[in-house]
Parts: structure tokens; C-alpha cells; sequence
């Protein structure tokens, strides 16, 4: 207790330091190993030795752009779907939701208390193609008679928004929970009309929580690989496919790392872009 | 087929592939841990291999068994032949299935078993070549022959394969075939050839072959006259392209583990390269299926008991005698249905369950065997094919 009396100034540091041990043990040194490996060469019988090799970025970047642009573009996606699909269902939730405002939150989530895999797994079979769902979608000619909705484009991206939606769902909950009513109120009392009042006033109170929904949703997505595994084809196959197979089936760590680190990048220069876009200073204050 | 079988519905392989999703999530801490090294890369450890004079004939208090999982009998919650086994040397057996893919079990483990440090495990049960390569790296420890006279039970067909020819460190614990599985109602008719599966338009998008490599391409090498035993490069690539070619005309729907079983009840599936193992389990969710080893030969497969390092080789290779006395065996293989590598097991299977003695799938004749090849186990290893293949599959 003296110590701190006599050293107010070290009190703030020593409030980080639990956070910042955290950071360094599970993010900075497995980060740097990660960049070790992902310069190293060799093979899995003679070893791999650090040497450099920066051609495993070259190649990763030459050999996979495929599949880091779909990556990209399936979870842009999703996280477009999560949103549209999200947004007025947690706004009816926190403004008409009353008594049952927890009740129907737990709705959302309580799919998710089944594991990520399973969930997927039963998409397979939902989405059959001798299944209820397309054997409907025929019947009312919104599918072609030879169609099928599995191993398809429409699959992985369904089943991504699927899996990722309370990552949308709730921080924006949270955001709109807090908006003070009166503010809406006022608008209101000033003539505006009731959609005036959400785009100048709602909406825009709620970007924090679609901010952070958009970040939560979209990073996991582009990284995921087990809804393209699972409801795709090899032509659906995204960057974390590719990652699991040069880790897990090749042995490649080192493409494997540099595959890994060029996807932080590109998440990264996105999600800075983003925030640039939206202005991000403006939302977190 | 039997009742356990049917009454169990997590197969081996449903384990094999859901794990080897689950794997993938575990990637990056395994990626960070396999280079803890400090990026030394791997260095070849000898283990203790070669050292059997040294080894203390002495057992241990407890035995821990690594296995796949729903591989061994089971009654109730207890395991009998494992009960069995305890009663006969008071060793205790800390049974874990936690197998349930080559690859990411090599993974868990292969930056400890490279620095030469203990698993912690007596027994595992790996694949062919991932047996071979454990051999190659070092990372398993010669059996005790002298604690081991039932081995003069194993199968002919087993006893040299390349990778271990005396058996020396290795001992098979089941055997399985990778044959063609279709679905009548759909196909109008028998698929009996690996031609017909990638080319018959009839079947267009209604196709699954298996994600792992010495399957499918066992299969496709020998619909085009090739042998898979000993692959050479012209012809691997020659069956790629057959592969391929069936990728891009939308013949094949996708690459699985077995999760056909839940594509072939949901008609997704008409026609999929599959295992023998899970044939009950897909006769009963998709009634009239029907499972053939293709006109041009069909796969075989074993999963091997190795001991990794540090595991405790008299202890080990006391167990390995105790399955294969052909009254465990059989007691074994009434449960889990797979082919059985010992010899005479199929007489005390006779006296237990007479129907599954002449399960040709558990007990394949000479006329079977003889339509079946085991994949080099080189070239299942060999990271240009790895790759070759996975390019097909998309990534």
C-alpha cells in the first residue's frame, strides 16, 4: 500500500500489466515464432532451418490468390448479410422487445450453445438435395429442377452469415439498448419524421456496435475454412482451407506461417480502410 | 450387420472426420508450438530404437493406450478385453481415444517427440504411412520380440510390409478397404467401376471421392492399369488429370471424409468412394445401398499398435501379445467390425457370433484380398504428390 501511495504514478501501469503480460505470452511471442517460421526452408525429414526464404511469401501470394480474394469476398459478404439480417431484428429486440428483451436475445444465441461443427455438419443435411428445403424451393420453380443449394457458392456464404450472426447481432443490441430515448423524442418533437429521426439520430448512435459487429464478423469469416470444407466444392475452397492443408496434410509450416501472416495483412489493410471510411475516432470518442 | 455396430452410431472414421475439422481450429497453437524450438527446425531423433537388449523385463504399473475412437470392445461402460488384460498381469490400462487423425495427432505431438521427450503414451495406433514416417523420424522404439510369441498369429499378407520388413517395430491392429458405395434408388443401376464414377453423366454433381490422398488415388491409378503399390510419377500424374477432368466438368461434388454418411441419406450422394467400415452404418440410415470393390481393384489399409518414445516397450509389446491370442481378437473384433489381422481369430470368432465368421468384410476370402493393394507408403508421404492431390481438391 505505501509503495503505491508513494508512487501514484505507477498505478496505472500496474492496472496494465496483467493485460500486457497477456498480450505478449499469447500474442508477441507466438507471433514472433510465427515469423520465424514462415522464413524458414527445409523439409519435414531433414528439418526446417530459418534462412530467410522469402520466397514462401512470393509463392503464397503468386499461387493462392484465388483464394484470397474469394476469402475476402465471401466474408465481405456475410458480414453484409449478417448485418442486413441482424440490424432490424435486434432494433425490434431493444426498442418493442419489453419484458421479453432477454428472452428473445437467448433465442439468438442459444443455437450457438450446440458446437460450430455440428451446427455445419446438420446444414449438410437440411440443405440435401432430396431435402425438405430444396425439394420446396422446386416445387415453387425458385430453384431449377437439376438445382441444388449444397456445394455451392450460396452454401458458403449462407452458412458463414449463419455461424457469424450474433457476432453482429450483439454488439449492435448493445449499442441501441443505450440510446437515450428522449433523443429520439426530441427529433421527433422538432418535426422529424419517424425515418428522419432514425437516419439522423438512430443510426448513427448505433455505429459503434455496427463498427464493432462489422470487425467481429468479418475477421473469423475470411479465416474460416470449415463452412467451405463442409458446404462447398474445391471451387469454393477458401485461404484457411489452403492454411489447414499446408499445415496439417503437406507439413509446410513455413508456407503454412507466410500463407497465415500474409492473411493478417490483408485483413488488417482492409479493416484499417474500413475504419478510415466509417472514421473510427468519431465512434469510439 | 450387428447389433453393437448398428446400435453405435459414431463410427471411427465419422470421429476421423469430425475431428479433422475440429484439427483445423487447433492449427495455429500447434503451428506455434511445433516450432517451440526456438525454429531448430526438427532434428532426427534416434529414440531408443535397436535398443531391445536393454529393455527391463519388468511391467509397468499402468499402460497408456492411444487408440481411435469406438475401435475396441466395449460393454457397457467398461471394456472387457482391457478388464481382461488387468486381471491377467495387474497392469492398469488408461485407455484414451484420442485419435482421431493421423495427421493432427502427428501434429499434437511431433515437437515433443522430435526433442526426444516422453508423450506420455505406451501404444498408438496409427495409419500405414504415418507409422512409416514416425519410423523414419525416429520418434517409436523397437518392440520386445521375446514378449511377443503370438505375433506368429499375424496374417501372412501383413508381415513385411516395406516401411517395416520384420515388423520391428510395428503391429497391425485392424485392417479396412476403400471400395465404391452407391445408392440404387438414384443410380438406376450398379456402379461397379471407377470409370463410371467420374464419367457417367448420369451421375454429374452426385459424386464424392476422399479426401485422403492414398484412396482416391489408389482407386483412379488402378481404373487406368496403374499399380499403387509402387507409384511412379507418370502414372500418379496421369490420374490426377482423370481427377481433375472429372473436377471441372462438375462430376465430382466435393472431396469428403465420411461425411458421405450424411450425404447419401440426404441425397446428395449417389455414388461416393467409401469404407468398409462404415457399410452398416450406411446400410441402415440408406436402405438398399449396396458396397463393391471396383472392377479394377479396390484399396486395403491398416492401422499399426507403434510404441513412441518413452513409452515403456516391455509393458507395450506385453499387451501386443495379449490381443493377438486369437480368443482376444475375436472378442475384439466382434465389436468393432473391422478385418482382423490375427490368424485363428476367425475360428474363435465362430464360436462367439457365427453370422459375422462369414462377414467377408471382416474376413475377406482369398478371392477378395486378391482384388485389393495397399498404397505405397513412400509415395502417400511424398509432399509433390501431397500436393499435386490437394491442388485437385481445391486448395
Amino acid at each position: 500500500m505505501t509503495f503505491l501511495h508513494r508512487h501514484r504514478w505507477a498505478t496505472p501501469y500496474l492496472l496494465l500489466l496483467p493485460g500486457m503480460a497477456f498480450l505478449a505470452v499469447f500474442f508477441l511471442v507466438p507471433t514472433y515464432y510465427l515469423a520465424n517460421t514462415s522464413l524458414q526452408s527445409g523439409d519435414l525429414f531433414s528439418g526446417y532451418v530459418f534462412s530467410w526464404a522469402w520466397e514462401n511469401y512470393t509463392d503464397a501470394v503468386t499461387r493462392y490468390q484465388a483464394q484470397f480474394l474469394r476469402s475476402l469476398q465471401y466474408a465481405g459478404l456475410a458480414t453484409l448479410l449478417a448485418f442486413l439480417i441482424s440490424y432490424p431484428l435486434v432494433y425490434w429486440i431493444a426498442f418493442r422487445g419489453g419484458r421479453w428483451k432477454n428472452l428473445l436475445l437467448l433465442f439468438i444465441i442459444a443455437p450457438f450453445f450446440v458446437t460450430y461443427l455440428i451446427r455445419t455438419l446438420a446444414w449438410q443435411t437440411l440443405l440435401g438435395d432430396e431435402g425438405f428445403v430444396v425439394q420446396t424451393l422446386q416445387t415453387l420453380h425458385l430453384l431449377a429442377e437439376d438445382g441444388r443449394l449444397l456445394a455451392t457458392s450460396t452454401a458458403v456464404v449462407a452458412g458463414i452469415t449463419y455461424n457469424f450472426l450474433p457476432f453482429m447481432a450483439l454488439p449492435i443490441y448493445v449499442s441501441l439498448e443505450q440510446i437515450d430515448q428522449r433523443l429520439i423524442e426530441a427529433a421527433e418533437d422538432l418535426y422529424a419524421s419517424r425515418v428522419m429521426a432514425f437516419l439522423r439520430v438512430t443510426f448513427p448512435l448505433s455505429l459503434p456496435g455496427v463498427f464493432a459487429g462489422t470487425l467481429l464478423t468479418f475477421i473469423p469469416a475470411a479465416g474460416d475454412f470449415i463452412n467451405a470444407q463442409l458446404l462447398g466444392t474445391p471451387h469454393q475452397s477458401m485461404i484457411g482451407n489452403v492454411i489447414q492443408s499446408k499445415f496439417k496434410v503437406i507439413a509446410d509450416y513455413p508456407e503454412a506461417a507466410a500463407l497465415s501472416f500474409v492473411l493478417m495483412s490483408a485483413i488488417l489493410v482492409v479493416v484499417l480502410v474500413y475504419a478510415r471510411v466509417l472514421g473510427s475516432e468519431r465512434l469510439t470518442g | 450387420m450387428t447389433d453393437t455396430r448398428l446400435n453405435d452410431p459414431i463410427t471411427r472414421r465419422l470421429f476421423l472426420k469430425r475431428a479433422a475439422v475440429g484439427a483445423g481450429a487447433l492449427s495455429l497453437p500447434s503451428l506455434i508450438a511445433a516450432c517451440g524450438g526456438g525454429g531448430g527446425g526438427i532434428s532426427a531423433q534416434t529414440g531408443a530404437g535397436g535398443a531391445s537388449t536393454e529393455v527391463k523385463q519388468q511391467l509397468a504399473d499402468t499402460l497408456v493406450f492411444a487408440n481411435w475412437p469406438a475401435y475396441i470392445d466395449k460393454k457397457g461402460s467398461s471394456r472387457p478385453t482391457l478388464e481382461k488384460f488387468t486381471a491377467e498381469t495387474g497392469v492398469n490400462v488408461k485407455y484414451i481415444q484420442e485419435v482421431n487423425d493421423n495427421e493432427e495427432w502427428f501434429g499434437k505431438y511431433q515437437a515433443q517427440l522430435s526433442q526426444g521427450q516422453d508423450v506420455d503414451r505406451d501404444i498408438v495406433v496409427l495409419t500405414d504411412w504415418m507409422a512409416a514416417r514416425m519410423i523414419r523420424l525416429g520418434y517409436v522404439q523397437k518392440k520386445d520380440k521375446s514378449a511377443i510369441p503370438n505375433e506368429a498369429n499375424l496374417v501372412e499378407a501383413l508381415q513385411n510390409p516395406a516401411w517395416d520388413p520384420n515388423r520391428d517395430y510395428s503391429l497391425p491392429w485392424q485392417s479396412g478397404l476403400t471400395g465404391i458405395g452407391y445408392n440404387p434408388k438414384f443410380t438406376g443401376g450398379p456402379v461397379t467401376s471407377v470409370e463410371q464414377l467420374l464419367t457417367d453423366s448420369k451421375l454429374k454433381g452426385k459424386v464424392t471421392c476422399l479426401t485422403e490422398m492414398p484412396d482416391t488415388m489408389g482407386l483412379v491409378m488402378q481404373a487406368q492399369g496403374a499399380d499403387p503399390t509402387k507409384v511412379e510419377p507418370a502414372a500418379f500424374d496421369s490420374a490426377i488429370d482423370m481427377l481433375q477432368q472429372a473436377v471441372d466438368s462438375g462430376q465430382i461434388r466435393r472431396f469428403t471424409g465420411n461425411d458421405y454418411l450424411q450425404d447419401f441419406p440426404a441425397g446428395s450422394t449417389w455414388a461416393a468412394m467409401t469404407w468398409s467400415g462404415d457399410v452398416a452404418q450406411l446400410q441402415s440410415d440408406t436402405p438398399g445401398l449396396e458396397w463393391v470393390i471396383p472392377d479394377d481393384g479396390g484399396m486395403i489399409w491398416t492401422d499399426n499398435m507403434l510404441i513412441p518414445t518413452g513409452g515403456d516397450v516391455f509393458t507395450a509389446s506385453t499387451y501386443m501379445n495379449f490381443v493377438y491370442d486369437p480368443k482376444v481378437a475375436a472378442e475384439i473384433e466382434a465389436w468393432v467390425n473391422y478385418i482382423c489381422p490375427v490368424e485363428g481369430a476367425k475360428e474363435e470368432l465362430a464360436k462367439i457370433d457365427p453370422s459375422l465368421a462369414k462377414n467377408p468384410q471382416i474376413f475377406p476370402d482369398e478371392e477378395t484380398l486378391a482384388q485389393v493393394k495397399l498404397f505405397d507408403a513412400e509415395a502417400a508421404d511424398n509432399t509433390d504428390l501431397k500436393e499435386k492431390f490437394q491442388a485437385v481438391i481445391g486448395v
